[in-house]
């Protein structure tokens, strides 16, 4: 559902810069921004800063689960080494899930930009309606289609395509999940990037004798990029930081550093510094990926 | 029929074919919970065992679900409220004027979207714990609704920008030309114009506040929330009562974005 504004909002909001040159000026402008501005400081950037302070944190010897502060880079370093794999795996496990919902949803999102006529705003609330039902339920739906009794592991085990016979409780479900609850954040930037590409850019491709194939490729995909980008993105991120497929569909072990995140705050006692560690190396590295991805291929502002 | 129009016949209906069937992807689990509500289950309702219309004549029936789901729609609505009373007075600020700091407040905005929702969970938990507590805050209700303010605000602002962009300013200056004051304006001009988009927000922000699990986990102490309902039962089987509530409010979303795509057809013809 957030895609849906996301959708309407990235890349339209690139759009209007250019003739919107703001003009007013005073401290209307301010009192504006005040509300939003501290309530961002007080209950985003204040809990970041002192999620930092917790992961620089030092034990006292002696009292476990008693710490002091500190500038200790002890718990970077076992983030960065003891939890390495799980961080391996939530980048893993993102990445196919976001090459997963794209191969997914680029059909679905052209379809419905050039061949829905009519029907494109009911295709468009058949996208949004699912996410209506708590994605928890959905979740626990794909546990219940994926179980060991169920028709699509018989499906697949008469097809020959899962040698354990098993799909439930492996990675191959959490992906799964992942893809399957993130898709309209990228089905919707993508539909909004073609839906304003003007078709007759196209149709000039086939003129100029390009095959379908060529069109596509040189001038169809080049022109999503921007809803592919805002996507890829919006997919990744909540992909690489959930830990609810894992804990619903994945297995006992071989978790994703969510899931440790989630256990190290709420369930280990005195588990905050580490958590706080894990937590800003997973911030920066998802912020050091995107910004080389925005700079890689990136060509307009994002928001 | 040439080559080429051959591979385009196929290219046509191989993308409908493909969009159909992801359509279906995304409504099997909704099928699933639909289904599992009519459940005639013991103890767990993982495997069907049998029709029974008793959870639709009483979904309140098991202990916890209802009030959950009354905490969840209070949640909502609190946080909607304030989300997009000051998201909204952010785009306006920032699409139409002037100031310092400009780039700043665009990170500010920025950030908290690209941050996994856990980081911003388990941040808001570090501060409720370890300061916040101090001035009397203590987990529960109140700590919800502050952190689902500012998780939606974000998204509000920008889709609220994104509709004042789309704007012609002209339009307001128009009014200004015929001496309207600043407030006649706003009031009878830009508001009226940027509504569409503040009330898509709104349902945004709505909807994304009463989804919201990971970061309500981390900040609700012993408040319940739907979401929350669901995850703590579903390790025990999720009673097909929630499986009533879940696909009733799907079916409640649906009917109101088709009223308000219908009503919105019957008011302008003439658009798209």
């Amino acid at each position: 559902m957030s895609a849906l504004a996301q959708a309407a909002v990235a890349p339209a909001a690139a759009e209007g810069t250019e003739n919107q040159r703001p003009t007013r000026r005073g401290w209307v402008a301010y009192l504006l921004l005040l509300p939003g501005v501290l309530w961002l400081v007080v209950f985003f950037l204040l809990p970041l800063v002192q999620l930092a302070a917790v992961s620089l944190q030092s034990r006292y010897p002696g009292f476990p689960g008693y710490y002091y502060r500190d500038v200790n880079l002890e718990w970077y370093a076992t983030a960065l080494t003891d939890y390495a794999p799980h961080f391996a795996r939530s980048f893993l496990y993102a990445g196919l899930a976001t090459l997963l919902a794209f191969l997914i949803s680029y059909p679905l999102a052209y379809a419905m930009a050039f061949k829905a006529g009519r029907w494109r705003n009911l295709m468009l609330i058949c996208v949004i309606a699912p996410f209506f039902t708590s994605f928890i339920l959905r979740t626990f739906a794909w546990s219940q289609i994926l179980a060991d009794e169920g028709w699509v592991v018989r499906l697949l085990e008469t097809l020959q395509l899962v040698p354990g016979g098993q799909l439930i409780n492996t990675p191959v479900a959490v992906v799964a999940g992942l893809t399957y609850n993130f898709l309209p954040f990228m089905v919707l930037p993508i539909y909004a990037s073609l839906e304003r590409a003007d078709p007759r850019v196209i149709e000039a491709g086939g003129d100029l004798y390009a095959s379908g194939l060529t069109t596509f490729r040189t001038v169809t995909l080049p022109m999503s990029m921007p809803g592919v980008l805002a996507g890829t993105l919006l997919t990744f991120i909540p992909a690489a930081g959930d830990f609810v497929n894992m804990e619903l569909l994945g297995p006992q072990r071989g978790k994703m550093v969510g899931n440790v995140i989630n256990d190290q705050f709420l369930t280990v006692p005195g588990g905050y510094p580490l958590a706080a560690a894990l937590s800003f190396t997973l911030m920066a590295a998802i912020l050091v990926m995107v910004f080389l991805y925005v700079r890689r291929f990136g060509t307009e502002e994002l928001v | 029929m040439s080559a080429r129009g051959a591979w385009r016949w196929v290219a046509d209906h191989f993308a409908m074919i493909a969009a159909v069937a992801a359509l279906l992807y995304l409504f099997l689990p909704v099928a699933y919970t639909l289904v599992f509500s009519f459940n005639d289950h013991g103890r767990s309702n993982i495997v069907w065992e049998g029709f029974t219309l008793e959870h639709w004549q009483d979904p309140c029936g098991v202990p916890g679900v209802c009030s959950s789901l009354v905490t969840s729609l209070q949640v909502a609505a609190l946080s909607t409220l304030v989300a997009t009373v000051l998201g909204t007075m952010m785009a306006l600020a920032m699409v139409r004027y002037r100031y310092r700091g400009r780039s700043a407040s665009n990170m500010l905005v920025f950030v908290p979207m690209a941050t996994p929702e856990i980081v911003l969970g388990a941040a808001l938990l570090t501060i409720f714990v370890q300061g916040f507590n101090d001035i009397g805050l203590d987990l529960g209700f109140a700590t919800i609704v502050f952190a689902h303010i500012m998780f939606c605000l974000s998204f509000v602002v920008v889709t609220v920008k994104a509709r004042i962009q789309s704007l012609d300013p002209r339009i307001e200056e128009a009014a200004q030309d015929l001496y309207a004051s600043p407030a006649q304006t706003f009031r009878t001009v830009t508001l009226p114009l940027i509504l569409p988009g503040i009330l898509g927000a709104a349902m945004l922000a709505f909807s994304l506040s009463f989804d919201d699990f990971i970061i309500t986990n981390f900040v609700s102490g012993n408040e319940s929330t739907f979401p929350k309902f669901v995850y703590v039962s579903s390790r025990r089987g999720i009673p097909a009562e929630a499986n009533v509530i879940g696909f009733s409010m799907f079916v409640i979303a649906v009917a109101l974005v088709v009223g308000a795509q219908a009503l919105r057809s019957v008011r302008v013809p003439k658009e798209q």
